[in-house]
Parts: structure tokens; C-alpha cells; sequence
């Protein structure tokens, strides 16, 4: 069984219910988009997968074996998260080297050439990094790990926008070259939305969606026209968001359409990622 | 070659167009070699299961030709067949569109017929 499989998961911080049941697949060698607002549950997702948090029930496997206190499947999979893990002290290069001794397939020669790609001094002291150079060096040991399977936790975060760009393109590169799975949780989704293949989007503890990116995009779209045409063309469907300006209205919607049988007056637009995830995660 | 990812048209049919019309205007001409998979995801930052799907179309339809181990290549007569498909295609993504937007503005096909002849001249 290959992938990383997820049944029935649930985790509680106190009287907080992080994930409810939750259950998905990744499968091996594709991008996903891990999707949801602040406090949705995505890092609480990726540190139980990593046993950096253990949940209060459900199982998780990976490539078939037990993920929990498990080497032989945590050496499969490496997180990138927001906290630092390495000593202060340590200069990145050092990091390079140590992060050798737990994954024997990390690159160190590819580590120090993607690091001068993005200016960060391998001599450098790791408590000495800047917020964006910290997520620099992470991004370095992420891509140069070869895991098969590679967790990004807002792993942009900090970093301006020429050094997003550079990692979006090394990430592409080093997916084609020789294919991972990756993982990424985000929240400039505009940004990420063309690398991924498949979206889940978490809301409240619950996935929400679980799709191939294409066809959750093909299936968002919106309809503006005057409030009575587009009240009567929305009867039937799924509305996920209604906005209105005037006597003018928007509606977004979910499912299939006719293009071949719109009513007159009514303008239909597709939507993009990120417009079909604020209406799917607004609160209403 | 432009991708607008703000079009509703998908990724893959853009980079198959976006590639057909380099192939039209001659900047990628026939049996010459068109970029790889990687290159072109990387340089338009799309995943590479989208420009595959782009380039099969291309590939069925015979306008480019793989060569194993080597890369890929503009297939001879590429330029013709590619003419024809998109003739067919004018009256649906343009005249279409023309006689929708002249409606909507109370444009007579008279009115449509004199702009035709005006902007040929121009």
C-alpha cells in the first residue's frame, strides 16, 4: 500500500477540537495543496504524521507501515514546519551535514548550490538568520532531504517575493527531475494554485474538500446579472456565496454547467483557487 | 508565449495554444526542437502533469513528434495542419463573439460588415 493514508483522526488540545475524523490519502508522487484558514487544523494534520504531536485516535500508515513511533516510516517523510529544530549555534552548513546523519539521501552539494542561489551564507549561525533567511534554510534542508515524501509547512513564510518565486521553481524542477510527494500548506494560495494537482481544504477540524485541482476549478463558477435572473438561475444549485452591489448580484456556485443553456442576461465567470476557498471557508 | 492564469480556458489547453502559436509565427519552426516538460513548468510555474497534458495534445495531434532520449521536436508540415485546424476554429472563438458583443451594442451586420472592410484597409 503506498501513500500516506489517514483514518478516522482526531485530535483534542484541552476542550479545542483540532480534526474530527478525519480521513484522506496521499498518493505517492503528486503536489497537494493542505488548505484552510488560521487554527483550521493543517499543522496539527502534518505534526501527527511526523509524531511531533500523537492523536487521541485513528491510525495513519505510510507505504503500509504504523506511522506512530516507527522509524522505518518517519525516515520516509520530512517536515519543513515553522519551529526551528536545529541549535542556535549550529552554522547552516554544520545543519547540512548533521541532517546527513538522519537522512542518508539528503544532498549536501545541492544544499550549498540552492543556498547560494538564494544568498544565504552556509557560515552563517542559525540564530543569526533573519525570519525569511530562517525559512530559507529550511527550505534548503526540505528540498535537498530526498524523502519520498516532503511536508511544507507555510514554508514561504517571511520571504519576498523573487525568493517565493525561486522556490516555486526548484520545487518544479526537483519534482520533475526525480518524483516526491509534496505537501503544502499555505496560505498564498493565488501564488501555489498551478503547482498543485490535488487540493484538500480543511475547515474546523473537517476536510471539506478533497479534489484533483482541475475539477475542483472547473466545477466554481459565479453568475452576475439582475437580482431576479440570477435568484431564478440559482433555485436548484449548490450557492456557496452571495454578493450584491445595487440591484445587481453575484452568486458563486458548485457543480456542473450548461454552457449551452444560460439564460439571457446573466454573465458567468470562472473562479480562480482563491476565491473558491474564501467562500468555501467563510464564515457564514 | 503567454499563459494568463486568469483565463477560464485551463492551463494545459493555454500551453498547447501558446506552443501552436510560436509554432505559427516560426519561432519554433519545423523539426526544430521545442523545450522540455521541466523547462517549460519551470518557467511558467506549472506542475509538470499540466504541460504533459498540454504537449499529449499536440502529440495526438501530430504537430509534435517525440524522439526517445532526445527531446522533443516540431513535426514537418506542423505550420499547414495547424492553419487548417485553427481556420476552423475562427467562426466559433471569433465571429461568434463579433456578432454576441454587436448585439449586445445594436451593431447592424451592415454596420459589421463596413468595420470588416475598414480595418483590412487600415
Amino acid at each position: 500500500m503506498n501513500g500516506i493514508e489517514i483514518k478516522n483522526v482526531t485530535k483534542t488540545f484541552g476542550d479545542t477540537l483540532a480534526l474530527n475524523e478525519v480521513s484522506l490519502k496521499f498518493d505517492p508522487h503528486k503536489i497537494y495543496g493542505l488548505l484552510g484558514r488560521n487554527g483550521a487544523g493543517k499543522s496539527t494534520l502534518l505534526n501527527i504524521i511526523t509524531n511531533r504531536l500523537f492523536a487521541d485516535s485513528g491510525d495513519i500508515t505510510i507505504d503500509g507501515l504504523a506511522s506512530v513511533e516507527n522509524d522505518q516510516a518517519q525516515n520516509k517523510v520530512y517536515l519543513m514546519s515553522e519551529k526551528n529544530l536545529y541549535p542556535g549555534s549550529m552554522s547552516c552548513k554544520e545543519a547540512f551535514k548533521w541532517s546527513q546523519s538522519f537522512y542518508p539521501n539528503f544532498d549536501i552539494d545541492y544544499a550549498l548550490n540552492i543556498a547560494r542561489l538564494f544568498g544565504l551564507d552556509p557560515k552563517k549561525k542559525i540564530r543569526a538568520l533573519s525570519t525569511g533567511y530562517s525559512s530559507i534554510f529550511k527550505i534548503v534542508i526540505a528540498l535537498s532531504v530526498n524523502t519520498p515524501y516532503v511536508l511544507f509547512d507555510e514554508p514561504v513564510l517571511g520571504l519576498d517575493a523573487n525568493h517565493r518565486e525561486l522556490f516555486y521553481k526548484l520545487l518544479i524542477e526537483k519534482y520533475s527531475e526525480n518524483t516526491f510527494t509534496a505537501i503544502i500548506s499555505t496560505h498564498l494560495i493565488d501564488e501555489i494554485s498551478t503547482l498543485l494537482e490535488s487540493v484538500m481544504i480543511i475547515k474546523n477540524g473537517e476536510i471539506l474538500v478533497n479534489a484533483a485541482c482541475e475539477t475542483l476549478l472547473s466545477k466554481g463558477y459565479s453568475v452576475t446579472g439582475t437580482t431576479t435572473h440570477v435568484d431564478d438561475f440559482i433555485q436548484d444549485k449548490d450557492v456557496i456565496g452571495i454578493d450584491t452591489l445595487g440591484g445587481l448580484k453575484t452568486a458563486t456556485l458548485i457543480g456542473d454547467l450548461d454552457k449551452n443553456n444560460l439564460p439571457e442576461g446573466l454573465e458567468i465567470t470562472s473562479l480562480d483557487l482563491q476565491k473558491l476557498f474564501i467562500k468555501l471557508t467563510n464564515e457564514e | 508565449m503567454h499563459i494568463n492564469f486568469e483565463d477560464e480556458r485551463p492551463i494545459f489547453i493555454q500551453i498547447a495554444e501558446g506552443i501552436e502559436d510560436a509554432i505559427l509565427t516560426g519561432a519554433f519552426s519545423e523539426s526544430s526542437q521545442i523545450p522540455s516538460i521541466t523547462e517549460l513548468s519551470v518557467s511558467y510555474k506549472i506542475n509538470p502533469a499540466t504541460a504533459l497534458k498540454g504537449i499529449s495534445i499536440l502529440v495526438d495531434d501530430g504537430i509534435i513528434f517525440k524522439k526517445r532520449g532526445v527531446g522533443m521536436f516540431v513535426a514537418p508540415g506542423a505550420v499547414s495542419k495547424l492553419r487548417n485546424k485553427r481556420k476552423e476554429l475562427f467562426f466559433d472563438h471569433y465571429i461568434k463573439k463579433l456578432i454576441e458583443e454587436a448585439k449586445k451594442l445594436g451593431i447592424s451586420n451592415a454596420e459589421i460588415l463596413r468595420m470588416v472592410e475598414r480595418g483590412y484597409k487600415e
